[in-house]
């Protein structure tokens, strides 16, 4: 193609190709697609319907305690509406509408074609619909968590709790499962889908808060998933992890869940203020003053929102020394919350405003945001939270910051980008009733709450009496509450009803300058060639660019090889390095999911053989869907994509795209295990002595067992290097022997606590010590699995010495597994031996 | 004197070298003070020991925030070039960088000093 000149080149012929190749299958299959529109919009719409869900639940109430002694709904049902309503909120729609932004708006943006994995982005909304709606669902049978939605131990270990904790539990395991699947996705997209000349100082902001984000979901949700083991294990198997009386503790719930929880708001509310981060500077009609500063912001608040935690637990009864560093940090995490205010404000005031609906919900919003932000440091004092703790001023509080930093800016974004999801704008008039609305009822309902919490009421009460003067500030709360529902209404009806008759507006109708608006909406296929990047607001300043894109002028503007096919670009300059060829339309994404699904639902209602024929047939299908569609060896070594530019179809190792996301798995998978370790020196630190008195699992079979995976371990790496030698023979018999010791040290890892006898119901120690070897052993199991699957590719003719991408994961896999064997039989095996 | 300072190097890491200072410094404090205070014996008995540890924990991490706040003023070209460092070359993706992590280096020198405050005040495990 390089050397025929644009002219000269069919075209219309080129235009026909990409868009076969991207097409979505007609009829009922139209749901198997796998491109990020549609993932990017399935996602968005599912969480607007769960929020929408939500709402109702708050209306309920609300409802509840709009008059002193009501009695409405009966207390049980109001548990389970108050405990929905927060789990909803959080769980399926603030982090899942942050993905679902981004799955759609991410390719566009960076001037990609598909983000780099699309199957398991279609993977990932399978699972949230599954898991949401079994969440959801729950509660019209009476049986939705009822114990908060933090779910605080005794009350939720108790029987009290039902099956609604279980629920709770495995139903949003698997949804942080959806997470770190897009976590994976956005990391390697950011990182290395980029257009080419896109580099790291001109990438849109939106991705780099996208990326600080994702990360943080890497170090924020393994806690909880790994909390939620342990909590589940207790409830089902009674390993008393959360029971005094046998040496456990409620309160290591209360830090796994907020070393989640607390980064979880900023894992909501970066996005958001990304999404003001691109609106702010198309209205102000110049480019963001500071873009280094909300670099600075976006990082420093993702790490500093890690060191936050422990004030949730300022009135458990800490060391005071222990809350005063978290007092600080809370302090300081203000400083770079308040940059980004700061860093919109300048760039308001240095352009020419145009007050758009989107700028209202914007400004609406960061006032909102502002508001709970003060309310946030007068909390984050250890002497006042100890008076407010668990009272209405800070159901107040919260919802001041997370709906004024995140379901504002979220509006914001919908009336900014709705243009992109079919060409139609939204009414303007309905969105400023809207706005106004929401707006105003919002502080209705909201503000009344500080004082009810400044006169005692506590929060998630079911009634209280007349005479104690919260009755009027309830009323004008709930009366706030139908104000802000009818708003939000309004919105509702101009996004279902308003495409009627509506005419297709203009593609960019803000005359915004980064890469997102020249996405045609007609168009599957994401651009119709990528450009070269040379400016913050490509729009504004690379003249013709538009044209040029859409007419093919660019990169990669045909797909002669009937593929699927996006550009994978380095880290920091964004130059070309590879043609990257995704996947489309399948049934094992569903599939996949489904069974994952039934894994998780068999479980709660304790169905073994269900859940275990459904686990066997869900690593089945990952195996499938590895199997016939990653790896593929393309059927040239390089592709000419235009301009003279020609590049591999093929990487391994840390170039391929693969590798980032083993990388990126492994490291969210260590942090569970972290969370684990935790546990087991938290124990540690709470008694005298943590074994009670019982017998460990001894030294001989933890080391024989860290013997045998540095073995295996150390056998991976040779067989890559045998392989790449082309010494197939020998790499094959290594993954053999690799496999054998992995088998030998999860047999020995097991041996351990089995011969000693260790009974994990008795007390806690035994208890966190069969949990870490039983993690290790399953580590290694799957570590098995990637070693056979190696060796069928390599049988089958399909794993090369240049064509070696499964190897280079799977010892990278082996790297992470060794670091986990060698933590395991170090703790359990010698540092009982060491005291 | 900068022959002294590493080579440079050219990596999205380096961004993250201050935060992670804080970060371990954070852990360490406080991971410190809660085996102290909930196992008597086990890392002395003197809090005043507790907190001169913290003191020279918090000299050594603000140490190290200065190194990497140096290697990025290194980076940042010693201050050439002022933001907005929006043009398509390496050169000003290199001072962005530098000047990026500059800042970061900043934020997180105040938030190790306020971490380390505490430990000014609180002379007892008290509850």
């Amino acid at each position: 193609m390089s050397d025929v000149s644009p002219a000269e080149r069919d075209k219309a012929a080129e235009e026909a190709q990409l868009r076969a190749v991207w097409a979505n299958p007609a009829g009922w299959r139209y749901w198997t697609s796998v491109n990020n529109t549609q993932i990017g919009l399935w996602y968005g719409a599912t969480a607007f319907a769960f929020m929408l869900f939500a709402g109702l639940l708050a209306l309920l109430v609300r409802a509840q305690l709009a008059v002193p002694e009501n009695d409405l709904i009966s207390p049980d049902l109001y548990n389970q509406a108050f405990t929905l309503h927060g789990t909803v909120m959080m769980f399926l729609f603030a982090v899942p509408i942050f993905e679902a932004v981004a799955i759609f708006l991410l390719p566009p943006m960076l001037g990609a074609r598909e983000l780099p994995f699309p199957r398991l982005g279609a993977f990932g909304f399978w699972s949230f619909l599954i898991g949401g709606v079994f969440v959801c669902g729950s509660i019209f049978f009476g049986a939705a968590p009822n114990s908060g939605w933090f779910m605080y131990p005794p009350l939720a270990t108790s029987e009290q709790a039902g099956i609604g904790a279980d629920i709770w539990l495995l139903g949003l395991s698997f949804i942080e499962v959806a997470s770190l699947a897009a976590a994976v996705e956005l990391i390697v997209g950011i990182m290395k889908c980029r257009a080419p000349g896109m580099r790291v100082n001109l990438m849109p902001l939106f991705a780099w808060y996208l990326l600080i984000v994702a990360g943080m979901i890497l170090f924020a949700f393994p806690p909880l998933i790994a909390g939620d083991l342990l909590f589940e294990m207790q409830r089902m198997f009674d390993w008393p992890f959360f029971d005094p009386a046998r040496g456990g503790d409620p309160l290591l719930w209360q830090h796994l869940f907020w070393i989640f929880g607390h980064p979880e708001v900023y894992i909501i509310f970066l996005p958001a203020i990304a999404l003001l981060a691109m609106i702010i500077p198309t209205f102000a009609g110049r480019p963001i003053v500071g873009y280094s500063w909300i670099v600075l912001a976006a990082v420093g608040t993702g790490f500093l929102s890690f060191g936050l935690w422990v004030h949730h637990m300022f009135a458990t009864g800490l060391p005071q020394i222990s809350l005063a560093f978290f007092s600080a940090a809370s302090g300081a995490v203000a400083i770079p919350t308040a940059v980004q205010i700061f860093v919109f404000i300048a760039t308001m005031l240095a352009g020419r405003m145009i007050f758009s609906t989107p700028m209202l919900f914007a400004m609406g919003g960061i006032a909102i945001f502002v508001m709970g932000g003060l309310t946030g440091v007068m909390v984050a004092l250890v002497p006042f939270d100890w008076q407010a703790h668990d009272s209405y001023f800070i159901v107040a509080h919260l919802h001041y910051v997370l709906i004024g930093g995140m379901l504002f800016p979220v509006f914001a974004g919908l009336y900014y980008y709705y243009p992109l999801i079919d060409g139609k704008h939204m009414s303007d008039s309905v969105g400023r009733l809207a706005f106004w609305l929401m707006f105003t009822g919002f502080n209705i309902t909201f503000f009344p709450m500080h004082l009810a919490g400044l006169r005692g009421m506590p929060r998630r009460v079911y009634t209280y009496p007349a005479d104690i003067g919260w009755d009027w500030l309830n009323l004008i709360s709930t009366m706030g509450a139908v104000v802000l529902g009818i708003g939000m209404f309004a919105v509702v009806v101009d996004v279902t009803l308003h495409r009627r008759n509506k005419p297709r507006g203009e593609q960019n109708p803000w005359r915004a300058g980064t890469l997102e608006w020249l996405n045609e909406p007609e168009e599957n296929w994401g651009v119709r060639s990528i450009p070269h990047i040379r400016s913050r607001y490509p729009l504004w300043d690379q003249k013709n660019l538009a044209q040029e894109v859409r007419a093919g002028d660019w990169y990669l503007s045909d797909a002669n090889e009937g593929r699927r096919e996006t550009l994978v670009t380095s880290v920091l300059d964004a130059r070309p390095e590879q043609v990257l060829r995704v996947r489309g339309t399948a049934y094992v994404t569903i599939v996949s999911a489904a069974l994952l699904g039934t894994v998780f639902v068999a479980l709660t209602f304790k169905w073994w053989l269900l859940s275990l024929a459904s686990g066997v047939g869900f690593v089945a299908a990952v195996i499938w869907w590895l199997w016939t569609g990653t790896g593929d060896i393309p059927e040239k070594e390089r592709k000419d994509i235009g301009r003279g530019l020609s590049l591999p179809l093929y990487a391994s190792g840390v170039k391929s795209t693969g590798w980032w996301a083993m990388f990126i798995t492994m490291t969210g998978d260590g942090t569970a295990f972290a969370s684990l370790v935790f546990g087991y020196f938290f124990y540690w630190t709470i008694h005298a002595d943590f074994t009670a008195g019982t017998d460990g699992p001894g030294i001989v079979w933890p080391m024989a067992a860290l013997a045998s995976f540095a073995v295996a371990w150390a056998a991976t790496l040779a067989a890559r290097e045998a392989n790449r030698r082309d010494g197939i023979a020998a790499a094959r018999a290594l993954l053999v022997t690799g496999a054998l010791f992995s088998a030998a040290g999860c047999a020995a890892a097991l041996a351990g606590p089995w011969t000693t006898a260790m009974d994990p119901t008795a007390h806690v120690y035994p208890a966190i010590v069969w949990t870490l070897v039983i993690w290790t052993a399953v580590h290694g199991a799957v570590g098995i699995l990637m070693q056979l699957y190696c060796l069928a590719r390599s049988l089958a003719g399909r794993l090369t010495a240049r064509h070696d991408m499964e190897l280079h994961n799977v010892a990278l896999y082996w790297h992470f597994m060794l670091v986990t064997a060698l933590i395991t039989f170090t703790v359990v095996g010698l540092f009982p031996e060491a005291l | 004197m900068w022959r002294l300072l590493p080579r440079e190097v050219e990596s999205l890491w380096t961004l993250f070298t201050a935060p992670v200072v804080w970060a371990l410094h954070f852990l360490a404090c406080y991971i410190g003070a809660a085996i102290f205070c909930e196992k008597p014996g086990f890392l002395g008995t003197d809090f005043d020991n507790l907190r001169i540890a913290i003191a020279w924990l918090t000299v050594a991490s603000l140490a190290l925030i200065v190194v990497s706040a140096l290697l990025a003023w290194r980076q940042w070209g010693f201050g050439a070039g002022d933001p907005p460092h929006d043009d398509p070359t390496r050169r000003d993706r290199l001072l962005f960088q530098g000047y990026a992590t500059l800042l970061l280096s900043g934020l997180s020198f105040i938030a190790v000093i306020f971490t380390a405050m505490p430990a000014l005040f609180v002379t007892e495990c008290l509850r």
